[in-house]
């Protein structure tokens, strides 16, 4: 990521320590992940110390410190989604793409997390790829699903 | 600055505003346990040790006193069966994870507490931010800081600070209860300069 590119969305909301969530929600958004030049970029411009964007960084779920796959895969495993046997759905998610949740595979291409409730349970088990829901998925359906993404 | 009156285990004690309840208890000499707690450091309240009874007319209600402000004729009580209760299973649970910290030891003498009551997960780091603070409010070098949150929260170096600041200072080494941020410290330094680490280690 560039330096314009990140200088840019920090103009957009101003040098203000106050903004530091925004602006890494803004990189995070664009970049796919946090790298730590944009960090340390950051930390100068809106004069926050590194520490600070460490813990804030590492603190929401909504910030990744690594590089992301191209597909986010997020398996719901919440209580209406376990019952209804999220953890098989997982455990071939996990077969099919090599990687545990939190994980990204070599190739960059999946990143997968689990989720403890997607706000949809009558829909259980879901499977949210990319944004898209995915319902009621049996372990082959969402295998059938998974295998689309390039 | 207006002078408060206040009573701690049943003694009157004098205090100003903007005191905490722990301030004016140590003014008056009488001793409340704290782990987090620092005087040149803004309160945190994050070890829960220093925990007091208030009485609200016949109902108890349990604050920290490290945090809590000093009113006009409130009544405190640093110690009772349940405050000594409290203080044991918050002890018990911190040595969990800091088995043989010193300080942690000679409070669970004082307080009865079973350092093997709960299984042992040693992380060392108890979060008490003393480290992390110091080295933000006081030297204003920010070379330490706190990453992940819950369970797998840990202290972290910011190398490069670290490399430039951290050798000549060294002043929250012996701030730590449980002596974690040495550990983190020497980590941090060893993985900064392989070379040199191994080095000093010999000639040592
Ligand atoms: S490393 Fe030590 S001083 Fe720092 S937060 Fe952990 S227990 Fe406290
Ligand atoms: S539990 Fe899965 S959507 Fe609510
Ligand atoms: S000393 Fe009050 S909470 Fe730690």
């Amino acid at each position: 990521m560039d330096k314009d590119r990140i200088d840019r969305i920090i103009d957009k909301h101003g040098c203000e320590p106050s903004y530091l969530i925004q602006v890494l929600l803004d990189i995070q958004a664009e970049n796919n992940w946090l790298p730590r030049e944009a960090l340390e970029r950051v930390a100068e411009r809106l004069q926050v110390s590194m520490t600070r964007i460490q813990h804030i960084a590492t603190f929401y779920k909504a910030f990744s410190l690594v590089p992301k796959g191209r597909h986010q895969i997020h398996i719901c495993v919440g209580t209406a989604c376990h019952v209804r046997g999220a953890s098989r759905v997982l455990d071939t998610v996990e077969g099919l793409t090599g990687i545990k949740p939190g994980e990204t595979d070599l190739d960059l291409k999946f990143s997968l997390e689990t989720v403890n409730c997607l706000g949809c349970c009558a829909l259980g088990p879901v499977v949210e790829i990319d944004g898209k829901t995915h319902g009621k998925m049996s372990p082959a359906e969402t295998a059938d699903v998974v295998k689309n993404y390039e | 600055m207006s002078e408060i009156l206040l009573r701690i285990d049943g003694i009157e004690v004098k205090a100003k505003e903007g005191m905490t309840v722990l301030d004016a208890a140590r003014s008056a000499g009488i001793s409340i346990p704290t782990l987090c707690h620092h005087e040149k450091l803004e309160p945190y309240g994050a070890c829960r040790l220093c925990l007091v009874e208030l009485d609200m007319r016949g109902w108890t209600r349990l604050v920290v006193s490290c945090l809590y402000p000093v009113a006009k004729d409130l009544v405190v009580t640093t110690r009772s069966e349940k405050i000594d209760r409290i203080r044991k299973t918050i002890l018990e649970l911190l040595l969990a994870h800091a088995p043989d910290a010193f300080d942690l030891q000679e409070l669970a003498q004082e307080y009865g507490a079973d350092r093997d009551r709960f299984e042992k997960e040693a992380s060392f780091c108890i979060h008490c931010g003393l480290c992390v603070r110091y080295c933000a409010e006081v030297k204003k070098k920010h070379a330490v800081g706190f990453v992940n949150r819950g369970a797998s929260r840990e202290i972290s170096f910011i190398p490069e600070v670290a490399a430039q600041e951290c050798w000549n200072c060294k002043e929250c080494f012996p701030l730590c209860p449980t002596e974690a941020l040495q550990a983190a410290y020497v980590l941090t330094e060893a993985l900064l300069s392989p070379h040199l680490h191994s080095q000093s280690s010999q000639t040592r």
